[in-house]
């Protein structure tokens, strides 16, 4: 039995049992990891699995379950957990599947999946960490240590059908290479990391550059001052600005926006960020970290404008969302196994501007460049955002001496609006990218 | 628990013949050491949203993942099938980390001493689902009636047990059943047009439904959840700069968490890569800190009679009296740094290898009253609750999120201020604590501790503390 027929048989077998209509998901993944740690060996990881879930309505109720059985006993249980859950559910009058016109997916090679990573040997993610370690290493009299190096490959399939005739199977392949150095000066110590992911091996950043970075991060974070507290400009670097858009994810998410707990509520057509702000939803772009064919519901993935010249335009939306705010899906419907379909993203990025990072420095004037924030001190309900920061101090329209230790506090109201400046150097190394941003008049707190 | 009384020898067949040929065939290149961990995970949970029981979901996943140690390297694979010939296939996989002649099993498999420290006599799981449903629903009304400002209440509940066998080359068999059930409760209060704010409550551990009674009812926890959000409405915004912080009772033992725990987990500190390398002995905090992480307590979300490699768990004293005892080590960090496992490995699940983890992390009680301590404070903050917190164990620098605190103003509690990140640094922190409290308590049983990529659940505590310098991150 194939996966995809695994995955009908249960929808078929859920509708004999009394289900109205159903979904089925079944995932499969290999992965195959190797990490090393001061030039030996440290893990080396290998492993496939796989599992299916299923949601039942009966009529306006539904149920969901999930196993890693996938014999036709153990879809048979899967079965009937599902309808045997669904019981104490209650009815909702938006719940269901998305209509029959809705379902699709788009065509074409989107590029997810390359032969090379099946093909890659045993001994050259090994290889692969080991020079990028030894890379960074011998970048630093200052690199003593590391945290070690991993690289990683991934291959996974995913397969959906319902009840109304849907069905559809893509497979997607990863590879990653990262290096955690550790910098030493006296008693202090700092770590940084670097990393490199791509579709295929051959894409990958070579093992060499990434550990260059990762120890030139890492050492330049040494010596760090914790500085007075203040109101300044704080410009984030790529890595740390896709955070930014993690945020605008959850306050457009039709699940924020139906339970009114966003920032953004009822901002639609109205100018929410500085007239340079525009902010993509696109899963349709081939080889890119948030490409799907179709969404977790069956329904093909598109573009979407979410904020377009700082006047918001869409919020992100699946089919249940869609329906409680009278609007149609985005293609935008995300699930793991178990539960109800939630609401995810393709690949969700800031669209560049025009300034380079040091033109931004020199704009910005005095101000903290931030290469790395922790905690989770954001409400997304409310906008008010604090959390810790390390980075450089600008001065002089330069990068300047370390800073570890502070905090860095708004609201996302204000800071969407603050945004002064945006750079040239958006990449996409993940499904949130961002160039770098300056955000004016922020409360850094410190001494 | 016997292997043939267990669900793996009841309903797989596993014999200790079968787990004695897998070890040898995991150990049939070399290799120091093997282990399997067998693992059978069955979840119920429940979701309420707009007074409606939206979804429920339950499901099953098992496994076996098989470890193989040599020197500082670990082979590691995992099967989602139980068929011998899949897992023997799994055990050659991860034999490939040695190169050489076999390793002879020595001991043969003896098990581990019985011990009870979750004894649910009737499981969560197996009581009727509706019965469940009802708390649910008995939160939602409760919350919606605590104040007509409240306007969303979401409200889950998920139970789950799970079944483990691990056998080691060691000579080792560990077999338990994990049961584990909670409960949360989110809110949105609003007042007029205003900025809705949120409350959270929720409690649970490796306890049954009867735990849900009286001061764990959803009443209570809904109630929690509702005042937080009504408190928040008249929030001021948060200062700004280093100040004097006392922390309440219980879950505020977060800061312990964050500030001293991760850094002293072996892995860590065997590479030299945490701000508490090489600081045995050494005083890291004011003599009134003794910091422990135990994972023996009674129905603890944290607690496991045996931890994931199959060690006896235990009491670990990491700090006494401000000066540092011990870090928490797995078999293998152990086995490198010539010390004994503290019985602090633990993973996620059977496609996870171990590592050192916390399991109820908290400081003993000082001598202090807890009034007295805030009447010491001339202007300060007061942090009640606490959100998620992250470390940088190597800087050792630490954050976490204040969710309801207040102003010190004279030694009283004035206004309610509005979220704010604090920040310190590990080895620092906790020499500036002025004044322990006689009040420890644990935390309701909601933590939830993520490293390299790897959730487990765990529990913090702490007595009211005063910190004389630590720096609040808002905006004034």
């Amino acid at each position: 039995m194939t996966l995809l027929e695994a995955a009908e048989s249960a929808i078929q077998l859920a509708i004999e049992r009394g289900a109205t209509g159903a979904e089925c998901t079944i995932a499969e993944g290999d992965e195959f990891s190797a990490t090393v740690r001061m030039g030996e060996v440290e893990t080396l990881k290998e492993a496939g699995s796989r599992a299916a879930g299923l949601r039942v309505l009966i009529g306006q109720r539904q149920g969901s379950s999930y196993t890693s059985d996938l014999t036709a006993d153990g879809l048979s249980r899967m079965v009937d957990a599902a309808i045997a859950i669904a019981e104490i559910t209650e009815s909702d009058p938006h719940a269901g599947l998305p209509a029959a016109d809705e379902l699709g997916k788009i065509e074409g090679d989107l590029l997810l999946a390359s032969p090379d990573i099946a093909s890659v040997e045993a001994g050259a993610r090994i290889e692969a960490a080991k020079r990028a370690e030894a890379a960074a290493l011998s970048a630093d009299a200052r690199i003593a240590n590391s945290e070690g190096a991993g690289c990683e490959t991934y291959t996974g399939t995913r397969v959906f059908a319902n009840s109304l005739g849907f069905s559809g199977a893509y497979t997607s392949t990863t590879a990653s290479l990262s290096v955690t150095p550790v910098a030493r000066e006296g008693e202090a110590m700092e770590r940084d990391y670097w990393h490199t992911v791509s579709r295929s091996w051959a894409g990958m950043e070579a093992p060499e550059e990434v550990g260059r970075i990762a120890a030139q991060r890492a050492v330049r974070r040494l010596g760090a001052r914790k500085i007075e507290t203040q109101k300044a400009t704080v410009v984030f670097e790529p890595r740390v600005a896709k955070s930014i858009l993690g945020h605008i994810f959850e306050a457009v998410s039709g699940d924020s926006i139906y339970r009114k707990s966003s920032f953004l509520l009822d901002q639609l057509e109205r100018p929410v960020a500085a007239a340079a702000v525009t902010v993509i939803d696109d899963a349709t772009l081939p080889g890119l970290f948030g490409t799907s064919p179709f969404d977790d519901e069956g329904v093909p993935t598109r573009r979407t404008a979410v904020i377009e010249k700082g006047v918001l335009k869409n919020y992100l939306l699946n089919t249940y969302t869609a329906r409680k705010l009278g609007m149609k899906t985005t293609g935008c419907a995300a699930r793991g196994l178990s539960g109800a379909p939630g609401v995810g993203h393709g690949t969700l990025y800031l669209e560049a501007g025009e300034w380079t990072p040091e033109q931004i420095f020199e704009k910005a004037g005095t101000g903290l460049y931030v290469t790395e924030l922790i905690g989770f001190g954001v409400n997304t309900v409310t906008g008010d955002y604090s959390r810790g920061a390390a980075g450089l101090w600008i001065q002089d329209g330069k990068l300047g001496y370390a800073v570890a230790e502070i905090t860095i506090a708004g609201n996302l109201k204000d800071m969407l609006h603050n945004i002064a400046y945006i750079g040239n150097d958006l990449e996409f190394r993940g499904s949130t990218c961002a160039p770098t941003i300056a955000i004016t008049g922020m409360t850094i707190s410190g001494k | 628990m016997t292997l043939s009384s267990s669900l793996f020898g009841e309903k797989f067949g596993l014999t200790e013949r079968d787990l004695e040929s897998f070890l040898a065939e995991a150990l049939s290149k070399g290799g120091d050491y093997a282990d399997l961990y067998f693992e059978y995970l069955a979840t119920s949970s429940i979701s309420l949203d707009e007074s409606i029981i939206k979804s429920a979901t339950q499901g099953v996943t098992l496994g076996v993942g098989v470890r193989v140690l040599s020197g500082e390297r670990t082979g590691y694979a995992y099967s989602d099938d139980l068929s011998p010939d899949k897992i023997r296939k799994a055990a050659r996989t991860a034999a490939c980390i040695a190169s050489g002649p076999a390793t002879q099993l020595t001991a043969g498999l003896q098990p581990s001493e019985k011990r009870d420290l979750y004894s649910v006599p009737v499981l969560a799981s197996d009581t009727p689902l509706a019965g469940r449903a009802q708390l649910v629903k008995r939160a939602d009304a409760a919350a919606r009636a605590h104040d007509s400002r409240i306007f969303q209440v979401q409200a889950a509940y998920a139970d789950s047990v799970r079944h483990v066998l691990v056998a080691t080359s060691d000579g080792r068999l560990s077999v338990d059943r994990q049961p584990m059930a909670r409960l949360n409760v989110s809110v949105l209060a609003r007042e007029g047009d205003g900025v809705p704010q949120r409350g959270y409550a929720g409690g649970g551990g490796r306890i049954g439904l009867d735990f849900f009674a009286n001061e764990n009812s959803p009443e209570a926890f809904a109630a929690d959840a509702a005042r937080q959000a009504i408190v928040q409405l008249h929030a001021v915004d948060a200062p700004a700069g280093e100040m004097t912080v006392v922390f309440g009772p219980g879950w505020p033992g977060i800061l312990l968490h964050e500030a001293v725990g991760h850094g002293l987990e072996a892995d860590f500190n065997r590479k030299g890569v945490s701000a508490f390398s090489g600081r045995l002995g050494q005083q890291v905090a004011s003599p009134l800190c003794t910091v422990v992480d135990d994972g023996t307590i009674a129905s603890r979300r944290g607690s496991l009679n045996v931890d994931d490699e199959g060690e006896t768990t235990q009491q670990n004293v990491l700090i006494e009296n401000g000066i540092l005892r011990g870090y928490l080590t797995d078999k293998l960090s152990a086995r490198l740094t010539q010390s004994k496992s503290t019985g602090s490995g633990r993973r996620e699940s059977y496609q996870h290898y171990p590592m050192p983890r916390m399991t109820n992390t908290f400081m003993l009680a000082g001598e202090s009253d807890p009034e007295e301590i805030l009447k010491s404070v001339k202007n300060g903050l007061y942090c009640a609750n606490f959100g998620g917190g992250q470390v940088d164990i190597t800087s050792g620098n630490f954050v976490f999120s204040a969710s309801e605190s207040f102003l010190i103003e004279d030694g009283r509690l004035t206004a309610p201020v509005r979220g704010a990140t604090l920040i310190g640094n590990g080895p620092e922190a906790l020499k500036f604590v002025s004044m322990t409290g006689n009040d420890l308590k644990l935390d309701q049983g909601i933590g939830v501790c993520g490293k390299e990529g790897q959730s487990v659940p765990v529990g913090v505590g702490i007595p009211t503390i005063k910190i004389d310098k630590m720096t609040v991150g808002g905006t004034r």
